[in-house]
């Protein structure tokens, strides 16, 4: 009996197991071939990557395991796919800046294999445990890559900094997870959901409830939690804010929504506010903070800050097709951010990286390409027809709006449009202004990422999206 | 022949050409003018294929004509085509309006030009898809996508302050737009159907129309403009080169009254008749506000979109008239102001190319060395004007006679209208055109070029003509607009009869 159900619940986390254990092989090929292996252990981690997410797709059956802590059903399905993607791709992007910057660390390439089993864990998190367990794998080895380049001291006030705070972070989380179990005497999600709709809300789960969800908005830098992410996107070499900027979200986001409708879905009246509150002022904040901002990092920061506002939206209503929206916007986030990371990897001269929008001047003379793909994402950042970016915020106002929650959506339609004015200001950055020096040429791997993301958010998501919705809304189903 | 597409391939044929001109590489001489040609070709060729579909539409007929329909991204959107009196005229008119364009940009363009091409065939593409949506969001998807090209042209073509200018068009129309998103989705939930057609038959709760119709106006008296969000016009005006002005003033401002038309009328007609006192109020306001605004202004192209402001006024007042007379004349109004501001800006456009200013106070005794252009600026003045004999008079005569069946006090004041458009116009023309030719730059100017007179005279030869015969737009509407206005009166009779019911 035992050991089949360990062999189910092995064959379940299988794609986890492959990374887990690619790390480590990965590891030790550095280990002993040195800082000259990096090249070598970048091209494994990607191939690693490729194998889980196609073991994931083709042979992981759907279903439970490890006694309930870890859920493999249509939804993690689809936030693992992401979460591979995303850190495929920023393992990609990381190519020509290890080389030109001298940044060749093999650590980098297995320290995100790690952080991708982190996520994996969190998006699979069936219970209390799973979660934190998969949470801190996930950030401890962010930590480290935020200070990986440990003579800039940039990089190493990002680490720190970013170290402290998600302590105080994990904290809060492991407090109000504490509370939860005190309170109904469950770690399980399904368990936890089945006393919530018995018994009702009481003060001390509510209080819980809150605790986690401080913790895990911490973990998307929604506001009133995002002080750390400028600074980090900022300091952090820019691959490993590539990183940052995609794959972390889209797990946090899919554990922040498993938490809230599987395990509190009873309580939806009671989390709702707080969802909406931080909605509202994820939104409102990232569009006028972002206004400012000269550094293009600091500016994704602010725009992912208001992002993930957006995606709360869909959170709110707590139904499927606000579930849906959800997935449907962190999955095109996930490309759009690609996509403009892309760029700014580009963003080199002969003298080494540049970072201000200013550097942008007159791209549309100096190269075309890469002015019409930058465009083009932020245009869809910005939520602007017939771009991609459209139809995901269309979604989750739509189950905003479905759900009646009047003041959420108008605000948020609202933020958008002073959204706008700061992404208007690279195109016109790029469109108006005179030329300044050119870049030097895209590295390769960089114009084929640029090209795939781009050329889904404009046009190709047209023809793809049918089977991405579809995947979507079953993903959706999953909890209702 | 029934079963082709004939209005994808006209929404979607720019697009072709534009792809087409994003493979020429080089940038020499030569590969401008293997440009401009790809993009006067197209855009001609997309309007004899739009011809097509004047040719086969079948006007007894007040339903949509020529439906495509189609699933699109899981079936909560869908692809869906179609064209009925109200919107048919207007794909007509931005396929002839096009190759205008294309052709007033040969010369006065001549920095990143294929660029600037690509621009306007993705514009075209996306404004003809407004007219031919049936379905909202697809409709709203076209609606906003124009923004983008538009923002373009001003901001890398436009004049001095362009960046302001493009930055106040973008987030102005946006800011407008953004609700109507909103009351998308609520109708949405609400009919459970995005379907133009459908939606159409739906009869909304009367307090939700309220709401509904006040997120559309948002959108549509930002895009119209009507006073008091019209500021932005002006500035973009001013800025925009001058093929970017004739779309801004021929097309893209006819999007709001056919949304009036196309939404707020037929779907909320209860709001409707709530609201048309305050859309009067703002109308006559428009009318006589921004003609005196416009009488002055020294900058001419400052003057020409003040005095498209007003003329929008006549075209709101017509639509909420919701009577046969006020409907047609707002749409023959829209058509004849697409094409004579369309033109007045081209106008501007010739002496803006030979002096490179807009100043009035730069030009007179024009006629003196210009015989031709005096001409042509004279009928287009007068057709601005509403002289009888020309299409300007047909529509503003029918809005006039529409609106004072409804409310006689409205139909007089803005019948000063008017008179005081007689003055500006009237005033331009003479500072302009007549008196002694004594500017010394203005000795060697040259009278109209070949390609010149190849833009401005079909446009001539239209506006006598409509002025003369308006039949072919009236045939065309008449069957629509009849069944719009009497759903609208049996909506309000519904609910009147329901209110008494209730009462007893």
């Amino acid at each position: 009996m035992m050991p089949d159900m360990l062999t189910s619940s092995l064959s379940i986390a299988a794609p986890e197991l492959i990374l887990s254990v690619g790390a480590m092989i990965l590891l030790m090929i550095g280990v002993f071939m040195g800082e000259k292996s990096s090249q070598t252990v970048t091209g494994l981690s990607v191939a690693v990557i490729i194998i889980a997410a196609l073991w994931l797709i083709l042979i992981t059956p759907l279903g439970t395991g490890f006694g309930g802590s870890f859920v493999l059903d249509p939804f993690a399905r689809f936030m693992k796919i992401l979460v591979l993607v995303g850190s495929a791709a920023a393992v990609v992007m990381s190519v020509g800046f290890a080389e030109s910057e001298r940044f060749n660390r093999f650590e980098f390439p297995v320290l995100v294999l790690l952080s991708t089993t982190g996520m994996m864990m969190m998006v699979s998190a069936g219970d209390m445990i799973a979660l934190y367990l998969g949470l801190e794998l996930q950030s401890l080895a962010i930590y480290v890559l935020a200070a990986i380049n440990r003579d800039s001291v940039r990089s190493t006030e990002a680490g720190l900094k970013y170290f402290v705070l998600g302590a105080l972070s994990s904290g809060m989380l492991l407090y109000g997870a504490s509370m939860v179990y005190g309170f109904t005497g469950h770690i399980e999600f399904t368990a936890i959901a089945r006393v919530a709709a018995e018994s009702g809300s009481s003060l001390g789960l509510v209080v819980g409830i809150v605790f986690v969800l401080a913790g895990l908005a911490f973990k998307i830098s929604a506001v009133p939690f995002h002080m750390w992410t400028p600074d980090v996107y900022e300091g952090a070499p820019t691959p490993i804010t590539a990183f940052l900027a995609g794959a972390p979200k889209v797990a946090a986001m899919a554990l922040l929504t498993r938490f809230t409708v599987q395990g509190f879905e009873p309580l939806s009246d009671q989390w709702q506010q707080v969802i909406v509150f931080i909605s509202i002022a994820s939104m409102v904040f990232g569009a006028f903070a972002a206004i400012g901002q000269h550094n293009i990092k600091r500016l994704m920061a602010y725009s992912s800050i208001a992002h993930m506002g957006y995606a709360l939206v869909g959170l709110a209503p707590a139904s499927v097709e606000g579930v849906r929206g959800v997935i449907l916007y962190m999955t095109i986030y996930l490309v759009m951010t690609l996509g403009t990371f892309a760029v700014i990897l580009a963003m080199r001269r002969r003298d080494g990286m540049v970072e201000e929008i200013d550097d942008l001047a007159g791209l549309s003379q100096t190269n075309p390409v890469m002015a019409v793909f930058l465009s083009v994402m932020m245009l869809s950042l910005a939520g602007l027809p017939p771009l991609a970016g459209f139809i995901a915020k269309y979604f989750v106002f739509m189950a905003a709006v479905q759900a009646g929650l009047w003041p959420l959506a108008i605000i948020g339609v609202l933020a958008s449009v002073v959204g706008l004015y700061y992404y208007l200001r690279l195109v016109k950055v790029m469109w108006f202004d005179e030329p300044a020096e050119a870049f030097v040429p895209m590295a390769i791997e960089l114009r084929a990422v640029l090209w795939v993301t781009g050329l889904i958010v404009f046009p190709l998501y047209i023809f793809v999206g049918g089977p991405i919705f579809a995947a979507a809304e079953a993903a959706a189903k999953t909890f209702f | 022949m029934t079963d082709w597409p004939i209005l994808s391939t006209v929404t979607f044929l720019p697009l072709v050409g534009a792809l087409l001109i994003l493979f020429i590489k080089d940038d020499n001489e030569l590969a401008r003018r293997n440009v401009r040609n790809v993009a006067l070709l197209t855009t001609v060729f997309t309007f004899i294929v739009s011809l097509w579909v004047w040719i086969n539409f079948d006007a007894s007929d007040p339903g949509f004509q020529m439906v495509e329909r189609s699933e699109w991204i899981g079936g909560s959107i869908t692809y869906h085509m179609g064209v009925d009196g109200i919107s048919m005229l207007f794909v007509i008119l931005t396929t002839f309006l096009m190759p205008l364009c294309i052709l007033a940009s040969f010369e006065s363009v001549k920095v990143r030009v294929k660029d600037y091409m690509i621009a306007f065939l993705v514009l075209e593409t996306l404004v003809i898809g407004v007219f031919c949506a049936l379905d909202l969001v697809l409709f709203y998807i076209f609606f906003e996508g124009g923004l983008i090209p538009m923002f373009l042209i001003i901001g890398v073509w436009g004049g001095k302050r362009r960046i302001y200018a493009s930055y106040k068009f973008f987030l102005y129309t946006f800011l407008g737009s953004v609700l109507m998103l909103i009351a998308i989705m609520a109708m949405y939930w609400n009919a459970g159907t995005t379907s133009i057609p459908d939606l159409l038959q739906h009869k909304f709760p009367a307090e939700m129309q309220t709401w509904l119709w006040l997120a559309f106006f948002a959108s549509f008296a930002v895009k119209m403009p009507m006073w008091p969000v019209h500021t932005w016009l002006p500035d973009a005006h001013v800025e925009a080169p001058t093929a970017g002005s004739v779309i801004l003033a021929g097309i893209l401002l006819k999007l709001g009254g056919y949304g009036f038309l196309r939404f707020s009328l037929p779907m909320f007609p209860l709001a409707s008749a709530d609201f048309a006192p305050f859309v009067f109020t703002l109308s006559v306001v428009a009318i006589i506000y921004t003609s005196l605004v416009a009488l002055m202004q020294e900058d001419i192209k400052k003057l020409i979109a003040y005095s498209s402001v007003a003329h929008m006024g006549f075209v709101t007042m017509g639509i909420f008239a919701a009577n046969e007379q006020g409907v047609q004349g707002a749409i023959f109004q829209m058509l004849s102001h697409g094409l004579v501001s369309g033109a007045l800006f081209l106008c501007v456009g010739v002496v803006y190319d030979r002096m490179h200013t807009r100043e009035i106070s730069a030009y007179g005794g024009l006629v003196n060395r210009m015989p031709h252009y005096a001409v042509v600026m004279l009928i287009f003045t007068m057709a601005n004007v509403g002289l009888p004999g020309t299409s300007g008079f047909v529509g503003e005569f029918l809005t006039l006679l529409g609106v004072f069946q409804v409310n006689s006090w409205v139909a007089i004041f803005a019948t000063t209208g008017v008179i005081l458009s007689a003055g500006y116009a009237l005033w331009l023309y003479r500072r302009v055109i007549f008196g002694a030719l004594e500017k010394e730059s203005l000795r060697s100017i040259l009278d109209l070029s070949g390609r010149e007179k190849l833009l401005l005279y079909p446009l001539v030869a239209l506006v006598i003509f409509f002025g003369v015969y308006p039949m072919p737009v009236f045939d065309v509407t008449a069957a629509s607009v009849e069944s719009l206005v009497n759903s609208y009166t049996a909506a309000l009779d519904a609910a009147a009869s329901g209110s008494v019911a209730a009462l007893h």
